[in-house]
């Protein structure tokens, strides 16, 4: 009997509904995109040239889906086994994030039936960032649907194949640790070479790789304490926080980090007096930093860290902290100079409104149906 | 401009946070052998928009009335269907033409040639391309995938995506030498050049031409000086003019690697909308960077086999407990 199962749940629930509604909206506009470009569906002009499609979608979204990768550093890394029962639903969370990633930059590709040039020798540039991050997110989306396989054969009772998968699986595990490193570390990246448009209290230059992977590792342990919280509150499972508290200890570690190297490179090069300048970067700024260091004192407490809700507002912030230092350097504080303006349509916004509530719908579907869940009675 | 005050800052500041990560830097590119280029005298521009309109009619694209009273073109920046354009700066009363204060001038603005071009670094399927030859940077669709790269990459905003079109393309000035007009391989100069009635916009090598934007730099103000028009190698005509007080400054000799397009005005650049750049492209940066942690894919190599290792030994560890 695996220590997985499915939570046997009706998957038609009026949230399902709900979310239905809304994937059927987004669908409706995405067909306008389709139909008559992007310009009736979006809000982007020569100046901006991405917007939330490239911004949440892809930078933000696979951020968001890192559980899986920073899960499978906790466990197969650093080898502590016991967090593994979090594994699958990661797994899952990761593969439909990174899902979303990939259809967003389909959507938002201007010319999506040429997309395969990516994939073909001859017309690879290696100085492109790009490049890298295109070949690395698909490879990754590959190696997530391998690594999560097992579920599934699971349950169509495929055992020969799950014991020769699993003979293998190392290696794939290996690569999902690999892949997410360099790409996410390349989402930065491409930051530099969009040089002064980006606000000088986000443009690091040389560190953005650095930022960029560490913020991504905190969203990613965020997001598998975040889920384990609630969906222990929300299916009304047991609580999983002393495991989860132990994960808090870790993001300590890379929350300090990134902190000393975000203020080390503000105050190295003398921007410090940007931080108080009054504007929309200030602001946003200090937001930010703000959303950064509550959970990094409140998972610094051995007291707060074992407080479920606590650690669960701790999660959410941190979240919200990777999110928007993407949105700032992206798109809120991103100025391509006099004449261009940018905030998303109602469309452009429900277009990416639908593909998250299909994700959820998915996931929601999936943990219901197959071996998903981690069954309490085995922890 | 607090952008351009920083930037520059963090060049330095950012390797030495990373250490001696970045030992094989890559420098700015340099340029084309033979490159050519254009040089743009803001104080010789009479704002007709001559060049504006041969451009379209040279790419055969629409002109841009405004709204229904205009018959003309009235484009007021770079679009899908406007490769070049010509912006009026006017401060205060606007009187007084290339004076700062209650003054107005002109400015052009197209594809500016980068020597090290940002477009051509970032774009992932080669669709930029620097011509070897000319330096030229040219577009090629069939290779576009329309992720838009160039567009954030471009330190001026140049390449252009046709929103409009569910089929669109990106459009950008390619020097009247794009396949099917092939202007500059006939001997022929650009468009804008050609019909230019003051030689605001001068056609000629990037090596003559700024050799030309240093020669009047150098002249006093007031003198009288024979201002060439068309191809600056082999003018068509000259034109007497008054020598203006000129910036001491030929935006693209430098700028963030220098441009195959020159500008040289009375006005200071940043007035005019050029941005805040300094001598180092962000091509190179991004590229050092890139080239540091994936030269020869030594690092993720290495890191993969490291981690291959490691994650097979804890696998094992748990035996069955796994499923």
């Amino acid at each position: 009997m695996s220590a997985y199962q499915p939570l046997k749940r009706p998957v038609l629930t009026l949230p399902f509904l709900a979310l239905t509604v809304i994937a059927l909206i987004g669908t409706y506009y995405l067909a306008q995109r389709f139909i008559h470009g992007m310009g009736i569906v979006t809000n982007l002009n020569g100046g901006y040239a991405w917007g939330v499609w490239v911004v949440y979608d892809v930078v933000v979204g696979t951020a968001l889906a890192c559980g899986g990768y920073a899960l499978a550093i906790t466990v197969y890394v650093m080898n502590k086994g016991k967090y593994h029962p979090l594994m699958r639903t990661a797994l899952l969370a990761s593969l439909l994030g990174y899902g979303l990633g990939g259809v967003g930059a389909m959507i938002d590709m201007g010319r999506y039936w040429q997309f395969y040039n990516i994939f073909t020798p001859w017309h690879m540039n290696f100085n492109s960032v790009m490049l890298e991050v295109g070949l690395c997110v698909a490879t990754y989306i590959l190696v997530l649907c391998i690594e999560f396989a097992p579920t599934l054969l699971e349950k169509i009772g495929a055992k020969g194949l799950i014991r020769s998968l699993n003979k293998v699986l190392f290696i794939f595990i290996a690569l999902g640790v690999l892949l997410p490193t360099m790409h996410q570390s390349s989402l930065g990246s491409m930051l530099i070479a969009m040089g002064w448009k980006v606000h000088p209290l986000w443009q690091s230059l040389h560190l953005q790789p650095l930022l960029a992977i560490l913020t991504a590792l905190t969203m990613g342990f965020a997001v598998v304490v975040f889920e384990a919280s609630f969906s222990s509150v929300g299916f009304r499972r047991p609580s999983e926080t002393p495991l989860l508290a132990g994960l808090g200890k870790g993001i300590v570690g890379l929350l300090a980090a990134y902190l000393l190297f975000r203020f080390g490179e503000i105050l190295v090069n003398g921007k410090l007096g940007l931080i108080f300048a009054g504007d929309l970067g200030s602001l946003m700024f200090l937001l930010e930093t703000a959303l950064f260091v509550f959970p990094l004192l409140v998972l610094s407490s051995a007291k707060y860290r074992g407080h479920g809700s606590l650690l669960l507002w701790a999660s959410v912030s941190m979240l919200f902290a990777g999110s928007l230092y993407r949105f700032n350097a992206f798109l809120i504080t991103y100025d391509p100079g006099a004449g261009y303006s940018y905030f998303p349509s109602v469309p452009e916004i429900m277009v990416t409104a639908g593909m998250v509530a299909l994700e959820i719908m998915v996931f929601l579907f999936v943990v219901k149906k197959f071996p998903v869940l981690h069954d309490a009675r085995h922890a | 401009m607090k952008r351009r005050d920083f930037l520059k800052a963090s060049l330095g500041g950012g390797a030495a946070l990373m250490g001696a990560g970045t030992a094989d830097a890559r420098g700015n590119l340099e340029p084309a052998e033979e490159a050519i280029g254009m040089l743009y005298d803001s104080t010789l521009c009479i704002g007709c928009k001559a060049c504006v309109a041969k451009c379209k009619e040279v790419n055969e694209m629409p002109a841009t009335p405004l709204g229904e009273e205009t018959a003309w073109d009235a484009a007021h920046d770079l679009s899908a269907e406007t490769l070049n354009v010509i912006k009026v700066y006017s401060e205060g009363k606007g009187e007084r033409k290339d004076a700062v204060k209650d003054g107005y001038a002109f400015e052009k603005r197209s594809c500016m040639h980068c020597v090290d071009p940002g477009c051509v670094s970032v774009c992932p399927v080669t669709a930029m391309r620097r011509d070897a030859k000319t330096g030229i940077v040219t577009h090629h669709p069939d290779a576009c995938i329309g992720c838009r790269t160039c567009m954030v990459g471009c330190p001026y905003n140049v390449p252009q995506f046709d929103y409009d079109n569910p089929f669109g393309e990106i459009h950008k000035c390619q020097m009247c030498n794009q396949a099917g007009v092939e202007r500059i391989d006939r001997g022929q100069m650009t468009g804008c050049a050609e019909v230019c009635p003051t030689g605001a916009t001068l056609f000629g090598s990037r090596k003559a031409l700024l050799e030309e934007a240093k020669r009047r730099m150098a002249l006093k103000p007031g003198e009288t000086y024979n201002y060439p028009r068309g191809d600056v190698r082999n003018p068509e005509s000259h034109h007497q003019k008054a020598v203006p007080e000129y910036q001491d400054h030929v935006w693209g000799e430098k700028e963030a690697g220098g441009t195959n397009v020159l500008h040289i005005s009375s006005i200071p650049f940043d007035k005019l909308g050029m941005p805040p750049l300094e001598e180092r492209s962000y091509a190179s940066i991004s590229e050092t960077v890139q080239h540091t942690l994936y030269s020869y894919m030594a690092l993720p190599a290495i890191a993969l086999a490291g981690l291959t290792y490691v994650v097979r030994r804890n696998t094992d560890d748990e035996g069955g407990d796994d499923s």
